[in-house]
């Protein structure tokens, strides 16, 4: 029945000719999303004074570089582990540490005596990664994803060979709210900020409907108009928990935000980042 | 119940069995251990009392001490049946223990379950795979890298447009004679410095004017290290599909690999 009224729209459109009214343009749920009020407006003045002065500010200004502990919860088991290692190959200037049941409140003052900037704690459950808590160390956000689907490298269709050692490109798509452009500065501070374009390795972290996926691809620019990419790297998809002011600290944080499942998922047009 | 014992249910039970010798209201005399807020009482019921329930079950406080409180439990149950004895210090010996290791756990870091929800689960597995789709990756990247293309973010690493080509392809010719006499050295660096995508004009020009030679094909000049490479550099080509023209030699894709192969070579070049 749809298939009908098609045809009688098209049969409609051709026989108006160019007096036709333009093609209606598709409904999607970008299109119909509801309007959130703390969009960014790249030109908004207020937001540019607060990225100024945040704590990724140092970053941003090229005084500090990223240096990134990645770890687990106890006893983590072999997928884990290599997802570990490959994420630690992803993103240069990181180390990854084992866990035998050091609680998080010690080591994080360890680790600002180190000098770590970042702190990338994998959770897993059922012998699968699904967790994540990204806090930026010297008293910064932390932020709770629960990952899903988790590819290793070896999983994915590929030819390529294992990232090299050069600092990638970052993008960072569809960031749009203030909690999206926090959290988007967030996975950029862990990247050394001047990227060897040598490398023509890019990470991307892509934000669509709260979810925010991450590729890692080496790019080659065949013509000025084609590019060709080719994944390597692991991926995975991260939604979005909680996000605490201070560094991890569940009983005292101060929560900037948490998702509540009542009261947040109750339309199906409304996303959060 | 379990296929050989009935449990009792009575909070007085020494053992935790229903049996006759073990039920508090089967015996007139009969003590128990409990513990109540982490100090351990010994109750005790006699047959005097068993007039009065208010007054039935004398309660003695037991001392921290392990053995100390063991002694207590002796010295009161002292003239008591072995069994009833026996099985009370049991009884203490157990609960002293299970008493230390929830001491010992809160000061560890309990770990909470937080139970996942099916049906979430499943709303939220499916609407990722929807953005999955929605989202068209491959082609946002593309066309993100596309657009640092033009906006010039590279710099002069990637030298596409045409004009500039066809400046290089002339001005090669120009500078072909010059270059061929060039010290071998000049070459070696050039094709480091290729392969490491320096900005330099005449690498680039080098770059062109070596491609060109090859498609002519041509061969005297040419060191035949430079042909080896290439030629290992056509062998190698996987993954991606040939392409045409200058970009087929701009792949450092294949270049990284073969670094560490011609690096002694130019090495023994030069000396």
């Amino acid at each position: 029945e749809k298939l009908a009224a098609k045809k009688k729209r098209r049969k409609e459109r051709e026989a108006l000719g160019d007096k036709a009214p333009p093609k209606a343009i598709p409904k999607t749920i970008e299109n119909q999303r509801l309007y959130d009020e703390t969009t960014v407006d790249p030109n908004d003045e207020e937001v540019a004074f607060d990225e100024a002065t945040d704590e990724f500010a140092p970053y941003f200004n090229r005084q500090t570089v990223p240096k990134i502990l990645i770890t687990t919860s106890d006893r983590p088991r072999g997928r884990t582990v290599r997802f570990c290692e490959q994420l630690s190959t992803v993103i240069p200037n990181s180390h990854v540490y084992y866990r035998r049941g050091l609680a998080l409140k010690r080591i994080i003052p360890q680790c600002i005596a180190r000098d770590f900037t970042d702190l990338i704690v994998i959770n897993e459950d059922r012998k699968i990664p699904n967790g994540l808590v990204l806090s930026h160390l010297p008293d910064g956000p932390t932020a709770h994803f629960r990952m899903s689907s988790v590819r290793l490298r070896k999983e994915i269709k590929q030819k390529g060979k294992e990232p090299t050692e050069h600092a990638p490109e970052v993008i960072l798509n569809n960031f749009t709210t203030r909690l999206g452009h926090s959290i988007g500065r967030m996975f950029a501070s862990l990247f050394p900020h001047d990227p060897q374009f040598i490398g023509r390795q890019v990470a991307t972290f892509h934000n669509q409907r709260d979810y925010i996926f991450f590729r890692f691809h080496r790019y080659i620019f065949k013509s000025e108009k084609k590019v060709g990419i080719q994944e390597l790297g692991p991926r995975f998809t991260l939604k979005l928990r909680s996000l605490q002011k201070g560094t991890f600290d569940s009983k005292f944080g101060e929560y900037e935000w948490i998702h509540k499942r009542r009261e947040m998922d109750t339309s199906r047009r409304k996303f959060h980042l | 119940r379990t296929k050989t014992q009935n449990f009792c249910r009575n909070e007085y039970n020494l053992t935790g069995l229903c049996n006759r010798s073990s039920c508090p209201l089967a015996n007139s005399q009969y003590a128990t251990i409990r513990e109540e807020k982490g100090r351990c009482y010994l109750y005790m019921k006699t047959i005097e009392r068993a007039a009065f329930p208010r007054r039935l079950w004398e309660r003695v406080l037991l001392s921290k001490n392990y053995e100390k409180a063991l002694e207590e439990i002796d010295e009161n149950l002292i003239y008591w049946p072995r069994f009833i004895r026996h099985k009370c210090k049991q009884r203490f010996t157990k609960i002293t223990q299970y008493l230390i290791r929830i001491r010992k756990l809160t000061l560890k870091r309990q770990r909470k379950l937080v139970p996942l929800r099916r049906k979430i689960e499943r709303r939220e597995k499916r609407r990722e795979e929807k953005a999955l789709i929605a989202a068209q990756l491959d082609n946002a990247i593309e066309k993100e890298l596309l657009e640092r293309l033009k906006q010039d973010t590279y710099g002069d690493i990637y030298n596409f447009p045409i004009h500039a080509f066809d400046k290089a392809l002339q001005q090669q010719d120009a500078e072909s004679e010059s270059e061929s006499d060039a010290e071998k050295e000049e070459d070696d660096d050039e094709d480091v410095d290729k392969r490491a995508f320096v900005e330099a004009d005449d690498s680039d020009l080098s770059d062109f004017e070596d491609m060109d030679k090859l498609e002519t094909s041509s061969e005297e000049e040419q060191e035949e290290e430079e042909e080896v490479e290439k030629k290992a550099s056509h062998s190698k080509s996987k993954g991606k599909t040939p392409l045409k023209g200058p970009a087929r030699r701009k792949r450092p894709y294949i270049e990284i690999e073969y670094e560490e192969e011609t690096e002694p070579a130019t090495k023994t070049k030069a000396a």
